[in-house]
This record gives C-alpha cells, sequence and structure tokens, in this order.
C-alpha cells in the first residue's frame, strides 16, 4: 500500500536531489535542469497532499507552476544563448567578471 | 449550471484587479506599437509607459478606503495594496523617466524595454494585493521572469550577459524552496488562503508548533528573503546590479524588493502570526546580520554601484528591522521607508546615469573625481540623496529609520534599535567616500562628458523634492502608511 508517507519521502528526496545538483555542479543547463527537478518535486508533493485532503487547490496550483516553469525555461535558454554567444562556454565557473 | 456561472461572475468582482488589468493592457499595447515603429525610436513608448502608470494610479486610487475583494478571496486592493501599488508605480515612473537617454547612449535603443518594466509592475502589483499563495506566487514569478530579461537586456556586453543568467539561475533555485514551503504549508493547513491559514493556526496551536509548518516558514522565508536580498541570502545582488544596466538597478533595488517585502508582510502577519515567537527570533537575527554584512562590505567598494548595491542590502536589513517589531508604528515605517527608499535611491542612480560614459567604465571613487565642483547643482543633489541614505535629518530617510526605530524600541527590541543606529553611523564612513572623491578630489584634465539629459534631470529634481518633503513633513505619507496597515 503506497501512503501519504511515500508519496512526500520520495519527493522530498528528489528535491534534495535537485538542490545538491545546483550547488554542485558546473554546466549552466544542468543547473537549470536540477532546478526543474526541484520544481517537479514540489509538483508531485502538491498533488500527492491534494489527493490525500481531498480539496483541488494543490492541483490547481501544480497548472500555474508548470506554466510558470515553461515560461522560466524559455527566458533562461534565451540568456544561456546570449551568455554562450559572448564567452563561447556555458560554465557557471565563467561566471567571473563580476567579482569583489 | 446558470446559477454556478452566476455565482462565479459575483465572485470575480474586477474591480479588485483593475489595476493590474489596466497597467497589463497597456504593456501588451506597448509590445505591439513597438512592432510597428521604426527601429531606434523609443521616445514615444517611454511616453506612453508614463502615461499607462498615471492611468493606473488614478485607478488605483478609488480603491483606497474602498477594499475590493476578488476572484474568491485570491486578490484583494485594500490600502496596504494601494500604497505599494503606488510604491511601485512611482519607482517604475521614476525609472522610465531615466531610460530613455541612457538606452540611447549605450546603444540599445529598443522599445521592449519599456514594456518589461510594466510587466514586472504588473507582477509587483498583484504580489502585493494577493491573499492567496497561488496568487502571490503567479505575481512573484511575473516580476521575476520580466527581471531576468531586463537584467541581461544588453546582449552585447558580457557584464549584463552574466547578470541576467546569475540572477535567473540564483531566482529559479530560490523559487524552488518558497514553492515547496508553500506545498508544505497546504500540507499542514490543507488551503492556500492566507486568512483561512491563519485561521487554521490560530485554532489548533498544535499545528503551529508542528515540525514540517515550521520547516514549511522557513523555506517560504528563505524564497522571499532571496529576493529582497537579505544576508545570507544576499550574495547575487552586488554582482547582478553591478552588471545590470543602471536604470534596472535602480528599480530592482525599490520596486521589486518592495513587492516582496509586501508579500512577506501580508504572509508573516495575517497567515503566520501564530508563530510569531518562532519568526521573530530568526528574522532578528537575519536582520543584524543584513545590516552588518551590508554596511561592512560596502566600506571597501571601489565601484559606485556595486557600494549601491551593497548599501541596498543593509537598508533592507534597516527595513528587516520593521518587520521584526511587527507593531502598528513598526510596519508603517516600514511602508514609509520603502517610498522613501525608492526615492532617494533612484534619485542616487540617476545621477549616476547622467555621470556615466559609454559602458560605464568610469562609475568608480577614481572616476568621479571632481565631479562636484564641475556641476556643482548635480553635486548637489547627489550629496542630498546620499544625506537621506544615510539617515541625516531633514531627510525621507531619517523619518523613516526614525519611525523603524521607534517601532522596535515600543516592541522592546532595545539592542535591535541600537544596533540599527551604530549600523546607520557605520554607513556615513563609505557614503561619506563619494562626496570626497566628488568634492576634494581634482578633476579630470578632459572633463567635459557631463550632459544633462531632460529625462534623467527630472527624475531627479523630482526624487529630491520628494526626499526633503518626506523628511520636512513626513506626518502626511505617515498617516497614510498608518491607514494603510493590515
Amino acid at each position: 500500500m503506497i501512503t501519504i508517507t511515500h508519496y512526500m519521502v520520495l519527493s522530498a528526496i528528489l528535491f534534495s536531489m535537485g538542490t545538491v545538483g545546483v550547488l554542485t555542479r558546473k554546466n549552466a543547463i544542468v543547473v537549470f535542469m536540477c532546478v526543474e527537478l526541484m520544481l517537479n518535486s514540489v509538483n508531485l508533493t502538491f498533488i500527492a497532499l491534494s489527493s490525500h485532503l481531498g480539496n483541488m487547490d494543490g492541483q490547481i496550483f501544480v497548472f500555474f507552476i508548470m506554466t510558470v516553469a515553461a515560461a522560466e525555461a524559455a527566458v533562461g535558454l534565451a540568456l544561456m544563448i546570449a551568455f554562450f554567444r559572448n564567452s563561447d562556454s556555458i560554465d557557471v565557473e565563467d561566471f567571473s567578471l563580476l567579482k569583489w | 449550471m446558470e446559477n454556478l456561472v452566476q455565482t462565479a461572475m459575483q465572485n470575480v468582482n474586477f474591480a479588485a484587479i483593475m489595476p493590474s488589468l489596466v497597467l497589463a493592457c497597456f504593456s501588451m499595447a506597448l509590445l505591439l506599437i513597438n512592432a510597428f515603429s521604426r527601429r531606434g525610436a523609443t521616445a514615444h513608448v517611454a511616453g506612453i509607459s508614463l502615461l499607462a502608470l498615471v492611468v493606473t494610479g488614478f485607478s488605483a486610487l478609488s480603491a483606497w478606503n474602498n477594499p475590493q475583494v476578488g476572484f474568491a478571496g485570491h486578490v484583494v486592493l485594500d490600502n496596504y495594496a494601494v500604497f505599494f501599488t503606488f510604491v511601485f508605480l512611482i519607482s517604475a515612473a521614476l525609472t522610465v523617466f531615466m531610460s530613455d537617454a541612457y538606452l540611447k547612449r549605450e546603444g540599445y535603443p529598443i522599445g521592449e524595454f519599456y514594456s518589461l518594466i510594466l510587466f514586472s509592475t504588473v507582477g509587483a502589483m498583484i504580489m502585493a494585493s494577493g491573499t492567496d499563495l497561488m496568487t502571490i506566487f503567479l505575481g512573484l514569478e511575473i516580476l521575476s521572469v520580466s527581471l531576468y530579461v531586463l537584467a541581461g537586456f544588453f546582449r552585447g556586453s558580457k557584464k549584463s550577459n552574466e547578470a541576467g543568467l546569475k540572477y535567473f539561475l540564483l531566482g529559479a533555485f530560490s523559487t524552488g524552496f518558497l514553492l515547496y514551503g508553500m506545498a508544505l504549508i497546504y500540507g499542514v493547513t490543507g488551503t492556500t488562503n492566507l486568512v483561512d491559514i491563519g485561521s487554521h493556526f490560530s485554532l489548533s496551536p498544535q499545528s503551529a508548533m508542528n515540525p514540517v509548518a515550521i520547516a514549511g516558514m522557513m523555506l517560504m522565508a528563505t524564497g522571499f528573503l532571496f529576493k529582497i536580498a537579505i544576508a545570507p541570502f544576499h550574495m547575487w545582488a552586488p554582482d547582478v546590479y553591478e552588471g545590470s544596466p543602471t536604470p534596472i538597478t535602480a528599480f530592482m533595488s525599490a520596486g521589486p524588493k518592495a513587492a516582496a517585502f509586501a508579500a512577506l508582510m501580508r504572509i508573516f502577519l495575517v497567515s503566520l502570526s501564530s508563530m510569531q515567537t518562532t519568526w521573530e527570533t530568526a528574522f532578528w537575527v537575519l536582520a543584524v546580520l543584513t545590516m552588518i554584512t551590508g554596511n561592512f562590505l560596502a566600506l571597501n567598494q571601489q565601484n559606485l554601484k556595486r557600494m549601491l548595491a551593497y548599501s541596498s542590502i543593509a537598508h533592507a536589513g534597516y527595513a528587516m528591522v520593521g518587520l521584526v517589531a511587527a507593531n502598528a508604528i513598526g510596519i508603517s515605517g516600514v511602508l514609509y521607508y520603502m517610498l522613501a527608499y525608492s526615492f532617494m535611491n533612484i534619485g542616487a542612480f540617476a545621477v549616476l546615469v547622467l555621470i556615466g560614459k559609454k559602458g560605464e567604465e568610469n562609475l568608480t571613487l577614481d572616476g568621479i573625481r571632481g565631479f562636484g565642483y564641475k556641476r556643482p547643482l548635480l553635486g548637489v543633489l547627489l550629496t542630498i540623496c546620499l544625506f537621506s541614505l544615510m539617515g541625516i535629518p531633514p531627510s525621507a530617510g531619517f523619518s523613516g529609520k526614525f519611525f523603524i526605530f521607534a517601532g522596535a524600541l515600543n516592541a522592546g527590541f532595545v539592542w535591535l534599535a541600537i544596533l540599527g543606529v551604530l549600523n546607520s553611523a557605520v554607513s556615513l564612513y563609505y557614503y561619506l567616500r563619494i562626496m570626497v572623491a566628488m568634492y576634494f578630489k581634482d578633476p579630470e584634465e578632459d572633463f567635459e562628458w557631463i550632459k544633462l539629459t531632460p529625462g534623467a534631470t527630472i527624475c531627479i529634481v523630482i526624487s529630491v523634492i520628494a526626499v526633503l518633503y518626506m523628511g520636512i513633513l513626513p506626518s502626511g505619507i505617515m498617516s497614510l502608511a498608518r491607514q494603510a496597515l493590515l
């Protein structure tokens, strides 16, 4: 029997994997994929809770998160292309012009 | 079915989102106008966006003392939202004023700049009037996504690219935390409505001590504190502020910061007031940490934009003091301070816009040597803005800090107020360094690089008048802020 606890633990694990990925990966696109993983783990949390509580709010929230994630992806990839055109790299380590 | 539609329509109430609706329509119309305009002609676009901001202001005015609830309690246009709406509109309008000549000088006369500013203002307004986690999240994203583009707006400039990409990656990262926090709060309370969350926690105090609820609260706070650039979530701010186009830096440090404060205060005072003992301590520590980090890291900066970025972090720390106090004086002090800060900070940035050369390599302490002699009037205007940022009377910055620290004292946070005042004293050093550079150093031989442009000049003059008005006669705006309490 799969209970709400299973879903919560699974999404917590996915969320932590995303967080660790953002902090450790070097390629900006992979970093962004890790952010998407975090957002999707949140979606999983919302859907599991929504079905557990018998309340639709969580599922509506998921639609908004998916829409926003799509908009963010469009803007983010455009920014990465602009960066790549000027620097020939998409490595997070190359974000080095602005430093104190 | 008929009945269902009727009830739904009654719940909608467009009056509650009228200002955002008007502004959103204007910004979409601007996109179309851009498409049919000659390349490089942006003056009329700037004019229309100013008109849009004024019309929006009028449509928001009718909701003062006449709160409108809309969309089944997802949005409310109360005095609090109207006050913040005006803060956003004013900072957007001042930004539009200084942008036109700047964009031409830097070689990017692109009209979409203005519609993006308007879109981010729409997002900020939705954030301030949202009374549901969903609405607040949507507003935050409309605001942020437009700002990511604006930060990286100068496509050919490596600095701007880097600023945009950094802001985007870290912003999306923090959104993840915010959403996870919202999900956990939803799981504990079973609702996303702020008022219902609040009543759930006050009806069952043991659920307010639930570790899941506390984790949700902390994660949600992280998301907002990131947007406000509260230490230790401030790392992105100096880099992004330095790399972005200067008018956008000015806008980011005023409008969006106020928006995040608006949503943060609404959530924590309406929904999570039962957990006040928990978040009070955390915010106390963060406020002190932020003031110290911002002020001490600003001391040694050479680049003026970067210095003002650190100062803006410190100012967020002062505003945080008002939220920790959480009483009438403290919270209305935060409202007042947000407005005051918009004026003084955007005024200072507008001077930077005027004195920068193409590429802005000269915006350093060395680069502005002697400019106070060569352009005495502009120097005085910048000095007034800087005095206000220091918090010297009679200026808006002084009265704002006065209200906030008075709130902290009233609520019994004596040490917090003392640390805040000491920090203001530290900040004197780096603001005075700017003045020393512009008044006590010899100017360059070939000093001929300041051309007054009408837009930026209007922006500076308006800001300075407002700073002096709010400093000499603070009671007018303060009584408005008092009426705008939640």
